[in-house]
């Protein structure tokens, strides 16, 4: 039987040598060892798996052709839903999506689907002239992308292949948006995988323009109606970084996890041939408990710092990946369960000296079913750290809001759209954590290819 | 990449440079700023647009060599191309969203310093454009330093030299000017205020006294410049504020500058530390024990 093989094993670096250097973490599987993890799927009559992809990858079948050995299958079948399986086989929280649903994991372990994903994902970057997409002839429309992050990139290959003319705008120097300036090269390598994935797509077709913040360089109202785009998706992505509000914040050693991950993974502070200037000291502290927390905190010990998770609920309600906490706690990070800060301390200098916590307790569940944490009585303490790092999520950037007039925004500022991805301006389509919230790359891909689909009606009842 | 149209040497370590950036010239406004990088290992430098011309499709920028990320820019020669050229960014100042006919009731008196005196440039044109009275005070160091001085005489009502030595204009302080200026009679109904940040500290010390309104334009430290990530943060009025998205211009009486002044050499050890490998290295000395890693 075939899920009597447990789940295939998938190769590290050692958690000691890794926690000092940038190289990738996990090693992924190689032909044999994919093609035995192929072997386990049941290839089931309703596949929950793929109910449970945000963007419906067609899981059985992709993994059923890897087992026979057709890899250039295998990459097509992905190729149909996704153009980043390199990706999200790295980055998704499978765990509560495909994986989540698989029925192996009911009484063991459901079958590797995001290894195997990224094994074929991988196999393609290095095939890639083997693999050519179908593209439908051009038929004459034009639409802008803003954002070359997961929605942008997910809406603009859709697009592309439906025989649009596709130009995606970008605000930073290089292109793939939290794919490069958020996620640390230790999880997700930026020129062997990012920068190879993205060209898949520029060999779509889609035009690609850099250094354009849309909001100011050009808006939306100027691409619709100067630039003759048809239509126009805004994936802008998360904006600015929430802090808690308490004393201390601004003292000089204070960093968001988003400024301190760009100077590393953006702006290549850990490689000495870049400029960028980067300050870790000997201790660091990161606040939260989120994807981007768990970067930060193994950034910074990668650095050469000692580095502590500080976390106001337990370790069950972590909203991070679990491989992602599995790996810090391998690498040495100290995690700080049900604290929370209430002032950071600093000496006359105006430098980071510690921070000041309060223990918490979980008492009644909240709006989001979690068990909201109530401060316990006299359990004040200080801990000492040069570096607090805040990972609070963020806040919507107002830049194309407040630019483009009845493009609604909801009470949280972000931008409001339908389940399609319909904004309350015709012709304008969001999606992403610009509509959502800081969410997953795989949900803001999900809804980049919803859009996709609508500016798709859209423009043929137009046409 | 974005070509270098024309460089020149203003004073010593100060360079103007117009760049070829059609679509940044198209949007420009004044007080806003571009964010600069030299080259793919570069860091990204905010700064101020000294002018821009939508027709040409250029964008000037004024920049004083201080650490290896501003020199390496500056050893950039006419034709020469930088990585990239984003903007403009931030906000406008706040006077172009207003009715020209409340901007010609009121007298403006804008102060440069230094290399700050460039950014004031295109705000006292704009307003010259629009017919509105505007005074300068230009302060520098001394004579070689003082910069834009012949542009600022073509556009501004009454244009004020001071300098810490006298060597040209009256000896002093830029805030000595404005106080002599107001007892003398002037009346002012808003003042402008581009230049160091101790400047700006002692200029809205200053004009605090005469409760006069006073804007000014920081010039902080900065990452992405989108909103981003949090780095340009400054106290304004007891909140915390991002100078990229909601600056760079604020009301001077709210800025916190002795945070702000702090907040600006955060990262000061690590680059004095890269200009002394920098100034090494140029010396032509190879660190044969990695003390330059």
């Amino acid at each position: 039987m075939a899920n009597k093989i447990p789940r295939v094993p998938v190769r590290e670096q050692d958690p000691t040598i890794r926690a000092t250097n940038f190289e990738e973490v996990c090693y992924g599987y190689n032909l044999e060892e994919a093609q035995l993890e192929a072997s386990r799927c049941l290839d089931c009559k309703n596949p929950r798996c793929v109910g449970a992809c945000p963007v419906g990858l067609q899981i059985p079948r992709f993994i059923a052709a890897l087992h026979e050995g057709n890899l250039k299958q295998a990459a097509s079948i992905i190729a149909e839903d996704s153009s980043l399986p390199s990706i999200c086989g790295r980055v998704c929280p499978q765990e509560s999506q495909c994986e989540g649903a698989c029925i192996l994991g009911i009484k063991g372990e459901p079958v590797a689907i995001g290894k195997i994903e990224r094994f074929i994902g991988d196999w393609k970057l290095e095939h890639s002239d083997e693999v050519a997409a179908d593209v439908a002839p051009q038929r004459g429309h034009r639409v802008a992308v803003v954002g070359s992050g997961p929605s942008g990139l997910a809406c603009a290959s859709d697009l592309a292949k439906w025989g649009y003319e596709v130009t995606v705008f970008e605000a930073l120097h290089e292109l793939g948006g939290v794919l490069v300036y958020g996620i640390p090269e230790f999880r997700l390598p930026k020129e062997r995988i990012v920068a190879r994935e993205i060209h898949e797509v520029e060999k779509l077709g889609v035009k690609f323009e850099k250094d354009v913040i849309v909001g100011r360089t050009v808006t939306i109202d100027s691409l619709l109606d100067e630039e003759g785009f048809d239509a126009v998706f805004i994936g802008s992505g998360a904006g600015l970084p929430r802090f808690m509000g308490i004393e201390g914040e601004n003292l000089n050693g204070v960093v968001s996890a988003n400024e301190f991950l760009t100077r590393t993974n953006l702006m290549h502070a850990y490689d000495n041939s870049f400029d960028t200037p980067i300050y870790v000291g000997k201790r660091v502290v990161v606040v939260g408990g989120g994807n981007v927390a768990m970067d930060a905190v193994r950034t910074a010990k990668r650095l050469g710092a000692e580095s502590v998770i500080v976390y106001r609920r337990s370790e069950k309600e972590l909203p991070a990946r679990v491989e992602e906490v599995h790996h810090a706690k391998e690498e040495g990070i100290e995690f700080r369960m049900l604290t929370n800060p209430i002032a950071v301390l600093g000496n006359e200098q105006g430098w980071v000296t510690g921070i000041r916590c309060v223990e918490m307790e979980l008492g009644e569940p909240d709006e989001s079913g979690r068990r909201s944490p109530v401060v316990k009585a006299d359990s004040e303490f200080e801990m000492a750290c040069d570096v607090v790092i805040m990972a609070l999520g963020t806040s919507p950037n107002p830049l194309i809001a407040s630019t483009t007039e009845g493009l609604e925004t909801n009470r949280r500022g972000c931008i409001t759209a339908s389940e399609e991805g319909q904004t309350t301006r015709e012709g304008v389509f969001a999606g992403g954590d610009a509509v959502t919230g800081a969410a997953t790359v795989i949900l803001a891909m999900g809804a980049g290819r919803k859009a996709a689909r609508a500016i798709d009606q859209y423009l043929s009842q137009k046409a | 990449m974005f070509t270098i149209l024309e460089k020149q040497l203003l004073a010593e370590n100060i360079y103007l440079m117009k760049v070829e950036a059609p679509r940044v010239a198209r949007a420009a406004l004044p007080g806003q700023f571009v964010i600069v990088r030299a080259d793919q290992v570069g860091e990204r430098i905010p700064l101020t647009i000294a002018d821009f011309d939508a027709a040409a499709g250029s964008v000037t920028i004024v920049i004083q060599t201080l650490g290896v990320s501003t020199r390496k820019i500056c050893t950039l020669e006419a034709g020469d191309q930088l990585a990239d050229f984003a903007g403009p960014l931030g906000r406008p100042s706040e006077f172009v969203h207003e009715p020209v006919e409340e901007l010609r009731k009121r007298r403006y008196i804008f102060i440069g310093g230094g290399v700050g005196t460039a950014p004031v440039y295109p705000q006292v044109k704009w307003l010259k454009e629009q017919g509105v009275e505007v005074d300068v005070i230009i302060g520098a160091k001394n004579k070689d330093m003082l910069i834009y001085t012949a542009e600022m005489e073509q556009v501004a009502s009454h244009l004020y030299i001071t300098t810490d030595d006298g060597s040209a204009g009256s000896q002093g302080l830029v805030t000595t000017k404005l106080e002599e200026l107001i007892a003398a009679g002037n009346h002012y109904d808003e003042c402008v205020a581009i230049g160091p940040m101790i400047m700006m500290k002692f200029v809205a010390l200053t004009t605090k006294k005469y409760n006069l309104k006073t804007t000014v334009s920081l010039n902080a430290l900065m990452v992405d410049g989108t909103g981003m990530c949090g780095a340009c943060r400054v106290t304004v009025a007891g909140k915390t504020r991002f100078t990229c998205v909601e600056g760079p211009e604020f009301d001077a009486h709210e800025v916190d500058f002795d945070e702000a002044m702090r907040r600006q050499g955060m990262y000061r050890t690590q680059e004095q530390r890269a200009l002394a490998i920098h100034a090494e290295h140029e010396a032509g000395h190879q660190c044969r024990i990695g003390l330059d890693k």
